[in-house]
C-alpha cells in the first residue's frame, strides 16, 4: 500500500511543479511542457516495452519516431496533382521495383543450393533490378521535385484528417522494425544497438534527401491541425468569457484552450496505451517476456521461441515510438527532417526510462514528465547559473559572454549527471518494477 | 582509352581520400576494439570524447598561434596534440574512477556499462558544446597542398589533375606510426602482453598476477591517445563540428565489427574496408569510364550507385552483410 502512496506522491509533486510553472512563468509554457511530456511518455513506453519487458537495447528511437512522423504528411497534406502527373506513378513503381529486387534476391538465396552459381545469380538479380529501378525511379522523382519547387516539389499527401496518421505512423514504424528486427535480432545485444543506430541515421537521410516524398530540408509546414486554431478561438464568446473570469488576456486564453485540447487528445492515447501495456505485462504473455529477459537460456529450454518473441516486442515498442512521432509532427504542424538529433530523440528517451524505472510503465511515464520538465527548465536555469558564477568577471569579459551564449548546453551535462546518478544510486528508477 | 588518366581521376577522388578517411576510422575503431576487449562493453561515448579531446587540441592550437608559434609547413595542431591527449587521458581516468569502476566491482552486466557510457556521453557532449559551441571550427594552418591539381597537370602533362593535400599525407603517416607503435606495444612489452592476456582470459590473467586496474588504466590511456589522434586528423582533413564526431560512431563500430570485435588488426582492416566502400559506392564513376572506354561506349549517366547523402547506408549495408554471413567478423573476433 505504501508503494501506491509513494507513486501518487511522486506524480503529485510533478503536477505541483507544473502548476508552479503555470503560476510563476506562464500557463502556455506549462501546457507546452505537458504536451511534449505526454508524447515523450508514449515514446518512453515504447522503449520500456523493449528494454524493460524484454531487455532489447534499441538506440534507433529517433529513426522510428521520424519515420512515424512522415505519416502525418502522407495522410494530412493535400495531394499535389501536378506532381502526381509529373512522376507519381514512376516514383511508386520505382519503390515497388526496388522492393521486388530485394525479394527476388532473398528468394534466390533461399531456393538455390549454396555455391558459386548462387552468388552469381544473386549478383545478377541485384544488378539488373537496380538498373531497372533507377531507370524508372530517378527521372520520376526528379520530375516531381521540379514541380513548383518553392511551395510543392513533392507528391503531397492524401488530404485526410490528421488524426488518422497516428495509427499509420505506428504501422509504418512497425514495418521498419520488422525489417530491422529480422536482420539484427537474435544476434548479440550490442549488434542490435549498432544496427538500430545505423537505421535511424538512414531514416533521417531519407527524410532529408528524398525531396519528392518529404520536401527534404525545405520542410513541410502547415500540416492541417486536429484542433481549432487560437486565432479562431479568440472570436468565440466562451473563450472571451473564460478569459475574463481567469484574468488572462484573450489571446493567451485561446492559446491555453488550444493546448488543453491537444493535451486531452494525447492523454486519451496515452491512457489507452498504458491500459494495454499494463494488461499485457500482467498477462501470461508478460510473464513469459520477463522470463525471457531474466534468463534467456532457461526460457529457451522451456520451449519458448525467444527470437520470435523478441521480434514481436521490438515491433510493438517501435510502433509505439512511431505513433508518438506522428503525434509530435501533428503538434508541431510541420515536418522538419533537419531537426532530428539523436541526443534529443533517442538518448533523452533512454534517460527518461532509466530515471523513471525500467520495467514499470508508470515509471516510464513519470520519467518522461520529470526529464522533459528538467530539459525545458534547465535552459533558463543554466543561464542563471552561468550568470551567477561569471558575475565577477564584468560585462565585457569574453569568457563570460561566451559562457552565457553557450549556457543552454549545460542541460546536456545535467541530463548526463541525472542518468549517472540514478544508475548508480537508484538503478531501479523512481518507480521500481514490481 | 586512356588508362593513365583514369587512374589519376580515381586516385584523386576515391583512392587518396579513402586512404585518409580509412586511417581516421581505423584509429577510432582501434579504440573501440581495445575498450571492448579489456572492459567488455561497447563504448558509446567514443565520438563525443573524441570531439572533447579535439576541442583542447584546437584551443592549444589557437594559443600557440596567438603566441606566434608555428610548425613551418605542418599544421600547428600537431604541436598541440600532447595537450589534448593529456587532458583526455585524465578525463577518461576520472570517468573510470567515478563511473565505470563501481560497475566493474559489482560485476554489472555489459548493458549497464553501456548505459553508463551514455551518461558520460551526455556530460561530455555538454562540456564540448559549452567550450566550443555547436558550430563548425577551423584550425588547420601550414601548407595546404603537397602538390595541387595545377602543379600536377603542369608536371605530368595529363588532362586530369591530381591534388595531394598535406592533411591527407599527415593523416596516413601519423596513423601508420600510431598503429606500428600500438602493435609493438601489444606484442613486445610486458604491459602489452598483460593486456592481451587479460583480454583472452580474465581469470587466468588474474591468477598469473596481472593487476586488472593497471591493465584498465593502460587501456584508457591508449584509447584516449587514439581518440585524440583520430579526432584531430579528421578535423584537419575535413572540419571540426561536435555533431559530426558523434556520427562517426557508426563507421567506428561498423569497422570494429566488420574486422572482428576485439581484434586490433581487424579494426584497421575494417576501417579501410568501410572507407573504400563508402567512397567507391558514392562516387560518380562516369569520368573514370570516360577515359577507360572507347568514345562510342562512353556512359550516358553519372554511374553513381547511390548518392553521397546515403553514405551511412553503405556502412550499414556492410554491417548487415557481415552480421548475416560472418557474425564474428573478418578476423574472428569475440562472440558473447
Amino acid at each position: 500500500m505504501t508503494f501506491a502512496i509513494r507513486n501518487i506522491f511522486l506524480f503529485g509533486l510533478m503536477a505541483l511543479a507544473l502548476v508552479f510553472t503555470g503560476m510563476y512563468q506562464s500557463w502556455p509554457l506549462a501546457l507546452t511542457i505537458v504536451n511534449m511530456a505526454l508524447i515523450s511518455a508514449i515514446m518512453a513506453l515504447g522503449v520500456n516495452m523493449q528494454w524493460g519487458y524484454a531487455g532489447i537495447f534499441n538506440v534507433g528511437i529517433m529513426g522510428f519516431t521520424a519515420f512515424g512522423g512522415l505519416a502525418a504528411v502522407l495522410i494530412a497534406m493535400p495531394p499535389v496533382p501536378d506532381a502526381w502527373a509529373a512522376g507519381g506513378l514512376g516514383a511508386i513503381m520505382g519503390l515497388m521495383l526496388g522492393a521486388a529486387t530485394i525479394f527476388a534476391a532473398i528468394i534466390v538465396y533461399r531456393k538455390m543450393a549454396p555455391g558459386k552459381l548462387r552468388g552469381l545469380s544473386i549478383a545478377l538479380v541485384i544488378i539488373v533490378g537496380y538498373w531497372i529501378t533507377s531507370m524508372i525511379y530517378g527521372p520520376a522523382t526528379h520530375a516531381i521535385s521540379r514541380v513548383n519547387p518553392a511551395v510543392d516539389g513533392y507528391l503531397g499527401g492524401l488530404g485526410l484528417p490528421v488524426i488518422l496518421s497516428w495509427p499509420l505512423g505506428g504501422l509504418m514504424a512497425a514495418g521498419l522494425a520488422f525489417v530491422v528486427g529480422k536482420v539484427a535480432l537474435g544476434l548479440r545485444s550490442d549488434y542490435l544497438a549498432i544496427a538500430t543506430l545505423g537505421i535511424s541515421e538512414i531514416v533521417i537521410a531519407v527524410l532529408k534527401f528524398e525531396v519528392w516524398l518529404t520536401r527534404g530540408v525545405n520542410n513541410v509546414s502547415g500540416i492541417p491541425r486536429p484542433v481549432t486554431r487560437p486565432v479562431e478561438l479568440q472570436t468565440r464568446e466562451w473563450v472571451q468569457a473564460l478569459a475574463e473570469r481567469t484574468g488572462l488576456s484573450v489571446s493567451e486564453m485561446a492559446r491555453v484552450v488550444e493546448l488543453v485540447s491537444y493535451a486531452a487528445l494525447f492523454t486519451i492515447v496515452l491512457a489507452i496505451l498504458i491500459w494495454l501495456a499494463e494488461k499485457a505485462l500482467n498477462s501470461p504473455w508478460g510473464r513469459m517476456m520477463r522470463a525471457i529477459r531474466d534468463n534467456e537460456v532457461a526460457a529457451r529450454a522451456m520451449g519458448k521461441d525467444v527470437t520470435r518473441r523478441h521480434l514481436m516486442i521490438f515491433i510493438l515498442g517501435s510502433a509505439t515510438c512511431g505513433l508518438a512521432g506522428a503525434m509530435m509532427v501533428t503538434l508541431d504542424g510541420q515536418l522538419t527532417p533537419g531537426s532530428y538529433e539523436p541526443l534529443r530523440f533517442t538518448f533523452l528517451i533512454w534517460v527518461m526510462v532509466i530515471v523513471g524505472g525500467s520495467g514499470n510503465n508508470w515509471g516510464a511515464v513519470l520519467g518522461a514528465f520529470v526529464i522533459w520538465f528538467l530539459w525545458v527548465q534547465a535552459e533558463p536555469a543554466g543561464r542563471w547559473f552561468m550568470d551567477t558564477i561569471t558575475s565577477g568577471l564584468g560585462p565585457d569579459s569574453d569568457l563570460r559572454n561566451h559562457l552565457m551564449t553557450q549556457a543552454a548546453h549545460t542541460r546536456l551535462i545535467m541530463m548526463g549527471a541525472a542518468l549517472l546518478l540514478m544508475l548508480r544510486f537508484a538503478p531501479r528508477g523512481l518507480i521500481p518494477e514490481r | 582509352m586512356d588508362i593513365l588518366n583514369a587512374i589519376v581521376v580515381l586516385s584523386n577522388f576515391v583512392l587518396i581520400p579513402a586512404l585518409a578517411y580509412g586511417s581516421q576510422i581505423a584509429l577510432g575503431a582501434l579504440g573501440i576494439t581495445l575498450i571492448y576487449s579489456i572492459l567488455r562493453f561497447a563504448h558509446f561515448a567514443h565520438g563525443d570524447i573524441m570531439a572533447f579531446g579535439t576541442a583542447f587540441v584546437i584551443l592549444g592550437t589557437w594559443g600557440l598561434q596567438a603566441m606566434g608559434v608555428s610548425f613551418g609547413p605542418l599544421p600547428t595542431a600537431l604541436l598541440a596534440l600532447p595537450l589534448g591527449i593529456a587532458v583526455i587521458i585524465l578525463y577518461l581516468l576520472l570517468a573510470d574512477r567515478m563511473v565505470y569502476r563501481f560497475y566493474r566491482k559489482v560485476k554489472a552486466k555489459p548493458m549497464i556499462f553501456v548505459m553508463a557510457s551514455l551518461g558520460v556521453m551526455f556530460v561530455t557532449n555538454g562540456l564540448t558544446r559549452l567550450i566550443m559551441g555547436p558550430g563548425e571550427r577551423r584550425f588547420d594552418d601550414g601548407e595546404r597542398f603537397v602538390f595541387s591539381v595545377r602543379e600536377f597537370r603542369e608536371w605530368s602533362g595529363l588532362a586530369e589533375g591530381l591534388a595531394l593535400r598535406s592533411s591527407q599525407v599527415i593523416t596516413v603517416v601519423v596513423a601508420l606510426i600510431a598503429m606500428a607503435l600500438l602493435f609493438w606495444f601489444l606484442n613486445r612489452t610486458k604491459s602489452g602482453k598483460s593486456m592481451r592476456a587479460y583480454s583472452d582470459n580474465e581469470d587466468l590473467a588474474l591468477l598469473s598476477g596481472i593487476n586488472p586496474e593497471r591493465v584498465v588504466i593502460i587501456t584508457w590511456a591508449i584509447a584516449g591517445t587514439l581518440m585524440v589522434l583520430a579526432g584531430t586528423l579528421y578535423g584537419l582533413d575535413k572540419s571540426y563540428r561536435p555533431f559530426t564526431y558523434f556520427q562517426l560512431l557508426l563507421p567506428f563500430f561498423a569497422a570494429a565489427i566488420v574486422g572482428g570485435l576485439g581484434s586490433p588488426l581487424g579494426a584497421i582492416v575494417g576501417g579501410y574496408v568501410i572507407a573504400f566502400a563508402e567512397m567507391g559506392i558514392t562516387y560518380a564513376w562516369r569520368r573514370f569510364f570516360n577515359h577507360l572506354l572507347p568514345d562510342d561506349w562512353a556512359p550516358t549517366t553519372m554511374l553513381q550507385i547511390i548518392p553521397v547523402d546515403y553514405k551511412f547506408a553503405v556502412t550499414f549495408a556492410i554491417l548487415v552483410l557481415v552480421l548475416i554471413f560472418r557474425p564474428t567478423g573478418i578476423f574472428r573476433g569475440k562472440t558473447l
